[in-house]
C-alpha cells in the first residue's frame, strides 16, 4: 500500500482565529500576503550602470510580462530575452561583462511585441560602445570586424581597391560615376558583401544584368564606396560608424542622382534612418521594392519558368525594421514556375539569419553560448515547410544559410537571392 | 622609465602602387598613407613594457603627409601617454637619413631609456631609421626583436635569426630596439575612442631642423617586367640534361 495517500480529514484540522508565529502575526485567510514582494533585496547598481547610459533607460521600463521572451530568436535556440537580460541585471548580473552582451542580434522583434518599450536596438548599441571603448571584453573576431572595416573599408578585410572588381564577371557595362562624369538617374550602392563575398557577387552580376535589361540610367561609385557600418555601430563602434558615414555622405554628395538604389537591407537602414542624423539628404529604396515599380517591364521578360516550391525568409531590417514584406513576394510571384509557401514564422515574426546586429562577425562567440546557430535554426523550418530554395534579398544571408543547410544536413536546400532568381528566369 | 616611440606613415600597399613620372620614386600624392605595420608592433610592445614594468610612451614622429595626427590620436587610444609631432617642410617619401635625424633632435631631449623603433618599413625596406638614431643619440641597437623584459635596469631582449635559431640579448639601458614583432599582436583601438581622443587632447609640436638628404639615391624605379615565356622541356633525363649544358654554353656561362 502506498504510504500518505490518505487525504487529511477536514475534522482534524484546526483552524486558529489568531496565531503568533516566531513574532509574526499569521492571523487571516490561508493565502493572506504578509508583506509586500521583495524585489529589491539585490544591489541595483549594475541597472543602473544600464540605464544610467543615454539609450539604455528603457531597460528599466520592464515589468515582467514575458512577451518578449516567446518572439525572441535567440531564446528558441538557447536562453535569452530582454525581460531574461532585464531580470539578471536587476538581479545583480553586470551585462557590460557577460556574454548576453554580444548575442543580440537586433532583430526587434522583441520591440514589437513589448506593451513597455523596452527598446533593445538602443540598449544594445549603448552598452556595447561602453565595452568597445574598454575593450577587454569584445570577442576577437568581432574586433578584427572592427578593424577591417576602418583599415580597408569593409569588414572582409579586402582591398579597397579591388572593390569593382566584380563587375569584370556580370558580363554587361556597369558603369562608374567617376568615369561617367554625368548625373545618372540611378547611384546604385553595391554593398561590401555584394563586392566582395563570392556568392554576394553572384546576386551583383545578377543586378547588373536586370538593370542592363531593364534599360536603367545607373552608375555605382566603385573603388570609392566604402561599408555603410550600421551593423559595426549595432556592435558598439559608433566612431567606426561616424567615420563612414562622414566619408559616405561626403563621396555620394560629389556625384548627381535621383536616387540611391541599395542590395542590401542593413544599408537601406542605414542611408534611411541613420544618415540623416548626419547630415544625408537623398532618396533610397531598397532594390526589391525598386523592381517592383519596374515590374510591368521586367515580367515579359521573365521566360523560364524555374518549377520551384520557394520559400522566403524576411530580413529582419527590412521588414520589422522599415516595414516592407510586400515587394519580395511580389518579385517571387512574378517569376514562372515559381510556387511561394510560407513559413510559420514569417512577415512581422520572421525569424533572424543571426547576421544583423554586428551578428554576422560573432559566429563562433554566438555558437559557443547558443545550441544551434539561429541560421540553422531557420534553414531547418524551411525544409520542414517542404521548401527546394529558400529566397533571401539580404547580403548577409546567403553565406550563413548555405553554411547552416550543410551543417545541418539540408545540403539539397538551395540558398538563392531573389536578384539571382529573376536574373535565371530571364537569361533562360 | 621613458619609453619612445619614433613611427612613420608609409604608403598603403593595399592600394594599387603609382611611379612618378621621372621613374625614380612612387608617385607620392597618388597615394593613401597609413601608419607602418611594424611600428604597430613597436607601439605594442612599448604599452606592454609600460604595463609590466610602468613608465610612459611618448609617440613621435616627422609630419610628412599633413595627416600625422591620426596615427598619433590611434597610439594614444592603444595606451601611449604623450604624441609629439615634428613639423618642417618635410615632404612625403622624406628619407629615412633626415627622419632619424630629425627624430634623434627630438628625442634627445625627451632622455628617453628605451627606444622602439619599428625594425624595417615598406616604403624604402632598408631598416636604417633605428641603427642611425641610436648612433645619433650614442646607444646600442638591437634589431629583429620580438619580445622585450625589463628588469633593473636592463632589458633582457627576444632577438631572431634566419633558419628559425632565437637569442637572448641583455642590454643596459637606454637603448634602441628595432620591433620585428611585439610578443602579442598589436591591439585594436576602436574608433570611438580615436574620435574622443582627437577632440580632446593637444599634440605637442617640435620644429624640425635641416634635411639632411638621404645617403643613397634611386637611378630607376619601375613595376617588376615579365621577362617572356617559359619554355617546357620533355625528354629523358640524359635528353633534358643535354638540352641544360647546351643552353649553359649558348649563353656564354661555361668556358671552354
Amino acid at each position: 500500500m502506498a504510504v500518505g495517500l490518505d487525504k487529511v480529514k477536514p475534522e482534524a484540522i484546526t483552524e486558529e482565529k489568531h496565531l503568533v508565529v516566531e513574532g509574526m502575526d499569521i492571523s487571516g485567510h490561508w493565502n493572506r500576503m504578509f508583506e509586500q514582494r521583495v524585489i529589491w533585496d539585490y544591489d541595483v547598481d549594475n541597472l543602473e550602470k544600464v540605464t544610467n547610459l543615454p539609450g539604455g533607460e528603457s531597460l528599466e521600463f520592464c515589468y515582467g510580462c514575458g512577451k518578449c521572451t516567446a518572439v525572441c530568436p535567440i531564446d528558441i535556440v538557447g536562453d535569452y530575452s530582454p525581460r531574461k537580460i532585464h531580470r539578471k541585471t536587476q538581479s545583480g548580473i553586470d551585462l557590460f561583462t557577460s556574454p548576453d552582451l554580444w548575442l543580440c542580434t537586433t532583430c526587434m522583434n522583441c520591440l514589437r511585441v513589448c506593451p513597455k518599450e523596452v527598446n533593445m536596438i538602443q540598449i544594445m548599441p549603448a552598452v556595447r560602445e561602453q565595452a568597445v571603448l574598454e575593450g577587454t571584453t569584445v570577442p576577437p573576431e568581432l574586433q578584427k570586424a572592427f578593424e577591417d572595416t576602418s583599415k580597408h573599408g569593409n569588414p572582409l578585410g579586402q582591398p579597397q581597391r579591388k572593390r569593382a572588381d566584380w563587375a569584370k564577371k556580370a558580363g554587361v557595362p556597369v558603369p562608374i560615376m567617376k568615369d561617367l562624369k554625368r548625373p545618372v538617374d540611378i547611384l546604385w550602392y553595391v554593398g561590401s558583401y555584394p563586392s566582395y563575398h563570392p556568392r554576394g557577387i553572384d546576386a551583383a552580376c545578377a543586378a547588373a544584368r536586370l538593370f542592363n535589361a531593364l534599360g536603367l540610367d545607373f552608375g555605382i561609385l566603385g573603388v570609392e564606396e566604402k561599408d555603410d557600418g550600421d551593423s559595426q555601430r549595432l556592435a558598439g563602434e559608433k566612431g567606426l560608424f561616424e567615420m563612414l558615414a562622414e566619408y559616405n555622405i561626403a563621396t555620394f554628395g560629389k556625384y548627381e542622382f535621383n536616387r540611391m538604389v541599395v542590395t542590401g537591407p542593413h544599408e537601406f537602414n542605414a542611408f534611411k534612418n541613420e544618415y540623416p542624423k548626419y547630415g544625408a539628404d537623398f532618396k533610397v529604396v531598397h532594390y526589391t521594392r525598386f523592381l517592383v515599380e519596374h515590374l510591368d517591364k521586367l515580367k515579359p521578360m521573365l521566360k523560364k519558368p524555374l518549377n520551384l516550391k520557394v520559400t522566403f525568409h524576411d530580413p529582419c531590417y527590412l521588414g520589422r525594421h522599415n516595414g516592407e514584406y510586400d515587394a519580395p513576394r511580389e518579385l517571387l510571384r512574378a517569376i514562372p514556375g515559381v510556387e511561394l509557401v510560407e513559413m510559420g514564422r514569417c512577415r512581422e515574426n520572421g525569424y533572424c539569419c543571426g547576421g544583423g546586429g554586428g551578428g554576422m562577425w560573432l559566429d563562433s562567440f554566438s555558437k559557443e553560448h547558443t545550441q544551434m546557430r539561429l541560421s540553422e535554426r531557420r534553414v531547418r523550418e524551411a525544409a520542414e515547410y517542404g521548401a527546394e530554395v529558400l529566397a533571401v534579398c539580404c547580403p548577409f544571408e546567403v553565406s550563413r544559410f548555405e553554411d547552416a543547410a550543410k551543417s545541418t544536413g539540408n545540403d539539397k536546400l538551395m540558398v538563392r537571392d531573389i536578384l539571382e532568381l529573376l536574373d535565371e528566369s530571364m537569361r533562360g | 622609465m621613458n619609453i619612445v616611440v619614433p613611427i612613420k606613415q608609409i604608403p598603403n600597399l593595399t592600394d594599387e602602387l603609382e611611379i612618378n613620372s621621372e621613374g625614380t620614386h612612387l608617385d607620392h600624392d597618388a597615394l593613401q598613407y597609413v601608419l607602418n605595420e611594424f611600428d604597430e608592433h613597436a607601439i605594442e610592445e612599448a604599452v606592454l613594457t609600460k604595463e609590466s614594468a610602468g613608465g610612459t610612451v611618448t609617440v613621435i614622429g616627422v609630419d610628412t603627409t599633413g595627416e600625422l595626427n591620426e596615427a598619433l590620436h590611434t597610439a594614444l587610444a592603444k595606451g601611449a601617454d604623450k604624441a609629439v609631432k615634428i613639423t618642417g617642410d618635410f615632404p612625403r617619401g622624406t628619407a629615412s637619413h633626415t627622419q632619424a635625424k630629425l627624430l634623434a633632435d627630438a628625442i634627445k631631449g625627451l632622455s628617453p631609456d628605451l627606444v622602439f623603433t619599428g625594425v624595417q618599413a615598406a616604403d624604402d625596406r632598408d631598416g636604417q631609421i633605428g641603427p642611425m638614431i641610436a648612433a645619433h643619440l650614442g646607444l646600442p641597437y638591437v634589431g629583429v626583436v620580438t619580445g622585450v623584459t625589463v628588469k633593473e635596469g636592463k632589458a633582457a631582449v627576444h632577438k631572431e635569426y634566419a633558419g628559425g635559431v632565437m637569442a637572448e640579448f641583455e642590454v643596459s639601458l637606454p637603448t634602441v630596439i628595432g620591433v620585428q614583432a611585439a610578443h602579442q599582436p598589436p591591439r585594436y583601438a576602436p574608433v570611438s575612442k580615436i574620435r574622443q581622443i582627437a577632440k580632446a587632447t593637444k599634440i605637442e609640436e617640435i620644429a624640425g631642423g635641416e634635411a639632411v638628404g638621404a645617403g643613397s639615391s634611386v637611378r630607376r624605379m619601375f613595376k617588376p617586367e615579365s621577362a617572356g615565356h617559359a619554355e617546357m622541356w620533355e625528354g629523358s633525363p640524359e635528353e633534358v640534361a643535354e638540352k641544360i649544358v647546351a643552353l649553359i654554353k649558348e649563353k656564354g656561362l661555361l668556358k671552354g
